[in-house]
């Protein structure tokens, strides 16, 4: 029997806010294992500590919620160990660009097959708002005693520069398109990145829907609302990397767009590259059998406890007499 | 002095050869069929500054250092200064002829507090020493022999016979042929040594053809100019037991492949790194044939991650997904992984952390020393959850805890701290060869499948406290870790009833592993079970009470020794028994507080009547041992002691 989208869900109750945009990111990751018809167990969904890191729990997979800021060393660790599992982690933008930033770059250097979403929501939305590491300089958001005194950071640009494979962005409203980033993603060989804007209504009163789909900005000769949002690939623009060739202007291309922000903020695929090992090919190279045996499927003990490894050669290098 | 015994020791500046040249020198002996115990000292330095290698050989086991040397073997001049008066009478000094007009003062390498105290202790001893040659002229005063050798002049030699113009090239020789020097001085069968040096170059074919010409220059060299003038000889004897030559590392890597370990991920730290080097340099190895139907090897995946927050977090990650896992640390690395530690005790993640100590606190002395960490390992992270904490005390325990560690974390669903530490990681040691067969694996309630009639709840209350575990990707089954209180199926929960048992659920798993692990695997107890003393002590000074033992019991001392390889949960019950019907009680460990003893206090309610102690980064010899116990058996020691040696 098909799988729907409502059999990835739980029971759990869904505590966010109000009009979150965490409800359309779970909502799009539903959607997507239910397109890709993922048997339940063969997901892990691991996340860090924030609102968004509530998403596990709502999900009917295997879902590790892990510690502020870790979601990808865990992610990592059971992916090398079992890579028949269908990884994906959860971030959130102070989690996987603020305390974990350094795994969110070194992550970058090892293509790793598994799909990383992080909510960009401007704010740490769990402890009441306060900047997160993409809000611009100078915002001040609702619970900022003062406008914020950093800079952002542009999670597409690091990306770019640590190696991701595949680079999109979505918007928590528009869960369609975002199912469909989420899919790439996934069908993704190789390490892929979805950065979401998703609103907080409750704590980041700058970025909101209504400032996204543009309501400040209405086309005198339609009446409609401008929005800020447009998609890469509906201006022709093409993301993919066929040939070591092609990747330096590719990289360009993508960065300009990933500086893009104010007026117009592009949605879509930035990058994608699927010419690079990725880290399960490199490890197989090194080691043939890990793609039948990984570590998670060694037997390493017979039926009486006894060990299968046999040290014999490496003592007989240390035999003195 | 333990009569029967000879040590040898090398010095030099690090990246000159002290190590292969040690390493050589081991084997040697070994393929002679005597026991060696090798200590390495270094700095937290790479090219330059002052490393040796301190070598006790002997007929039976040897498992510690000693405060003598009978042969110093020196490449430099600041190991002459460092060392010379280390050197027992009747011994010698093996030295560069170039260095003898170097002027103590002028050695750029070593450090003003060390010069202070050798101009006090020259002064006590009465010896005016400007250049290095004064030093040894007083030492041959005390009946010292000593053996200036030109080895430049002997290089040249050597370059004109292989047409080597290079003489730069040459110079990494100087190793090899102040060795050939030591072994020709004792007599050594020359075949062993050679034999040594095929196995240690084995890869470097022509280095091992200048090695052998270097080898023959200096036996030859000996015969000359010093023929039987040493009076020492090192003799070969038969042996008929098949020994290893390892490393505390080596075993502790050796240990985790045959305990089943398939994923290690490490960030680089001294003393903990080479484990996970060795390990990656043989992450491919056999298996047992016929076991595992056509396999016939098995991996294992060494992860260098980008910090040891990755690294304790990675192998809690591999750990779900079923792989048997580890990680290994130092100090400071541990102190990163604290955090991660106590999600690992949240969610009974069987994770094993190896965990090499040296002197701390911060970064302490990178690589130095030390056992400053036992408390630290028993309660690091916030909050209350169990774990186990091993401590090993020599590198055959190494072997067999580092495999137990899994059993325990998998049978019981907890990490696993398995305290290693300098002393133990960076020795290397002749011993049996490791007894594979004894070593069984218990992976405890752990399965692969799972029925689809019942809803799986990961942490389902139980009696024991143990719930049944599946891997992630398990069939039929899923579930849910958080870090924050959970109810059974791994769900955030802060309901207070949940709360409670969950508490309980988890800590009762403590009292089963304080009621099921024997007691043979958490103590180990030596000497007659009645005696005027009784030891206590964890980790690697295990091999010097040993040995003081010994030699006290040889006088008629009676002495008694109780090691704890368990520290947590502390075996409260049998200490307790042990140390109420003992005469005295010494601690004997290396840190300032007495950790053992403030635990055994806390859990018992002994109160320790003597404390020996050292913190100086050098591990403890047996004759200090020796001395401090005795002291304390002729009632004239005070309560603390504080042991120097060492340079
Ligand atoms: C080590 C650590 N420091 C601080 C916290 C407190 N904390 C909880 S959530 C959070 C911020 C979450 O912000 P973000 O990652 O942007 O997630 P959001 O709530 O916005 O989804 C912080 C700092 C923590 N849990 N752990
Ligand atoms: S605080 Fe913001 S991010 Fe968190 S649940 Fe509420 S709306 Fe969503
Ligand atoms: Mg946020």
């Amino acid at each position: 029997m098909a799988l729907k989208m409502t059999d990835y869900r739980t029971k759990v109750f869904v505590d966010w806010c109000p009009g979150c945009g965490d409800y359309g990111i779970l909502a799009a990751l539903q959607m997507t294992l239910a397109e890709l018809q993922l048997p339940h167990y063969k997901v892990a969904v691991f996340s860090g500590i924030g609102c968004h890191a509530k998403m596990p729990h709502f999900i009917n997979a295997y879902g590790i919620h892990t510690l502020h800021g870790r979601t990808l060393p865990f992610a990592i660790g059971a992916k090398l160990a079992n890579p028949e599992l269908e990884v994906i982690a959860v971030g959130g933008d102070g989690d996987g660009l603020g305390i974990g930033v350094g795994h969110f770059v070194n992550t970058g250097r090892r293509n790793i097959d598994i799909t990383y979403l992080i909510h960009d929501n401007g704010v740490y939305g769990l402890t009441k708002g306060q900047a997160s590491p993409t809000l611009k300089l100078g915002l001040q958001t609702k619970s900022l005693p003062k406008p914020n005194i950093n800079d952002g950071i542009n999670p597409i640009a690091l990306a770019l520069t640590s190696g991701y494979t595949f680079i999109a962005r979505g918007y928590a409203y528009d869960v369609r398109h975002l199912k469909e980033m989420i899919k790439k993603g996934m069908q993704h060989r190789g390490l892929a990145l979805i950065v979401v804007l998703q609103p907080c209504p409750t704590y980041n009163d700058i970025n909101t829907k209504e400032w996204y789909s543009g309501e400040d900005r209405m086309d005198p000769a339609t009446g409609k609302a401008v929005s800020r949002l447009y998609k890469l690939e509906e201006t022709g623009y093409d993301p993919v990397v066929r040939g070591p060739e092609e990747e330096m202007s590719k990289i360009v291309s993508a960065f300009e767009r990933a500086r893009e922000w104010g007026d117009r903020i592009p949605i879509g695929v930035f990058y994608q590259n699927e010419t690079l090992p990725t880290y399960e090919d490199r490890i197989s190279k090194r080691i043939p059998h890990y793609g039948q045996k990984p570590p998670a499927k060694q037997k390493i003990c017979k039926d009486d406890g006894a060990p299968t490894a046999n040290l014999a050669a490496l003592l007989e290098e240390l035999i003195v007499t | 002095m333990a009569s029967q015994d000879f040590v040898w020791m090398i010095g030099g500046p690090q990246g000159s050869g002290v190590d292969s040249a040690a390493n050589i020198f081991a084997r040697a002996c070994c393929y002679g069929g005597l026991h060696v115990y090798g200590e390495r000292e270094y700095h937290s330095n790479i090219k330059g500054l002052h490393s040796y290698f301190h070598m006790r050989i002997s007929k039976r086991e040897v498992r510690s250092r000693v405060d003598f040397v009978n042969l110093l073997c020196t490449f430099d001049a600041e190991s002459v200064v460092r060392h010379v008066w280390d050197v027992a009478p009747k011994g010698g000094i093996i030295c560069d002829e170039a260095i003898l007009n170097t002027k103590i003062m002028n050695i750029p390498t070593l450090p003003p507090p060390f010069l202070a105290e050798f101009q006090k202790t020259a002064e006590k001893k009465e010896v005016e020493a400007r250049t290095v040659s004064d030093l040894l002229k007083d030492a041959e005063r005390t009946n010292v022999r000593i053996y200036a050798v030109p080895y430049m002049e002997l290089l040249k030699d050597i370059a004109k016979q292989i047409d080597e113009e290079r003489l730069s090239k040459l110079t990494r020789m100087i190793n090899v042929l102040s060795l050939g020097i030591s072994f020709g001085l004792l007599d050594f069968d020359k075949a062993m040594v050679k034999k040594a040096v095929s196995m240690v170059f084995a890869k470097k074919p022509r280095i091992i053809v200048m090695n052998m010409l270097a080898l023959d220059k200096a036996y030859e060299y000996v015969e000359q100019e010093f023929g039987g003038d040493f009076g020492y000889k090192l003799e070969t004897v038969q042996t008929d037991e098949k020994r290893i030559l390892v490393s505390g590392f080596e075993a502790v890597a050796l240990g985790k492949l045959l305990g089943g370990c398939r994923v290690q991920t490490y960030y680089p730290i001294t003393p903990a790194a080479d484990e996970s080097v060795y390990l990656e340099a043989n992450e491919i190895f056999d298996l047992v044939q016929g076991t595992s139907g056509e396999e016939k090897e098995g991996s294992i995946v060494v992860m260098q991650t980008e910090d040891e927050i990755a690294a304790i977090n990675m192998a809690s990650g591999a750990a779900l997904a079923g792989a048997r896992t580890a990680t290994s640390t130092s100090g400071p690395g541990f102190s990163l992984m604290v955090e991660g530690l106590g999600w690992a005790g949240m969610n009974e993640v069987p994770v094993v952390i190896n965990y090499y100590q040296r002197g701390a606190p911060s970064t302490g002395l990178p690589t130095r020393h030390g056992q400053d960490d036992l408390k630290f390992a028993i309660h690091a992270s916030h909050g209350e959850f169990p774990r186990i904490v091993l401590a090993s005390g020599d590198t055959e325990e190494c072997f067999y805890d580092a495999i137990r560690a899994f059993n325990y974390a998998e049978k019981y669903q907890m990490p696993v701290i398995h305290l290693i530490d300098k002393a133990i990681a960076n020795s290397t040691r002749s011993c049996k060869i490791f007894d594979t067969s004894r070593a069984k694996i218990d992976r405890g309630q752990l399965r692969f499948q799972w029925e689809k009639t019942d809803r799986y709840k990961r942490f389902e209350f139980t009696e024991s406290g143990i719930s049944p575990r599946i891997p992630l990707g398990t069939p039929n089954a899923v579930f849910w870790n958080t870090g924050n209180e959970h109810d059974e199926f791994g769900h955030t929960s802060e309901e207070p009833l949940n709360r409670t048992r969950m508490m309980e659920k988890r800590m009762r798993k403590l009292e089963l592993v304080d009621r099921e692990i024997p007691i043979e695997e958490r103590v180990s107890f030596f000497g007659a079970p009645e005696a005027s003393v009784t030891i206590v002590s964890w980790g690697s000074p295990k091999g010097a009470i040993l040995d003081a033992m010994k030699r006290l019991s040889q006088e008629g001392w009676k002495v008694n020794f109780l090691q704890i390889r368990m520290v947590h949960p502390f075996p409260k019950e049998h200490v307790s028994e042990v140390l109420n019907r003992a005469g005295k009680r010494i601690d004997v460990e290396m840190n300032y507080s007495g950790q053992l003893a403030s635990i055994i206090r806390e859990q018992t309610g002994v109160v320790m009547d003597n404390y020996v102690l050292k913190y100086s980064g050098l591990p403890m010899s047996s004759d200090e041992v020796y001395n401090a116990i005795k002291l304390i058996l002729q009632e004239k020691a005070p309560k603390r002691q504080v042991l120097p040696h060492g340079s």
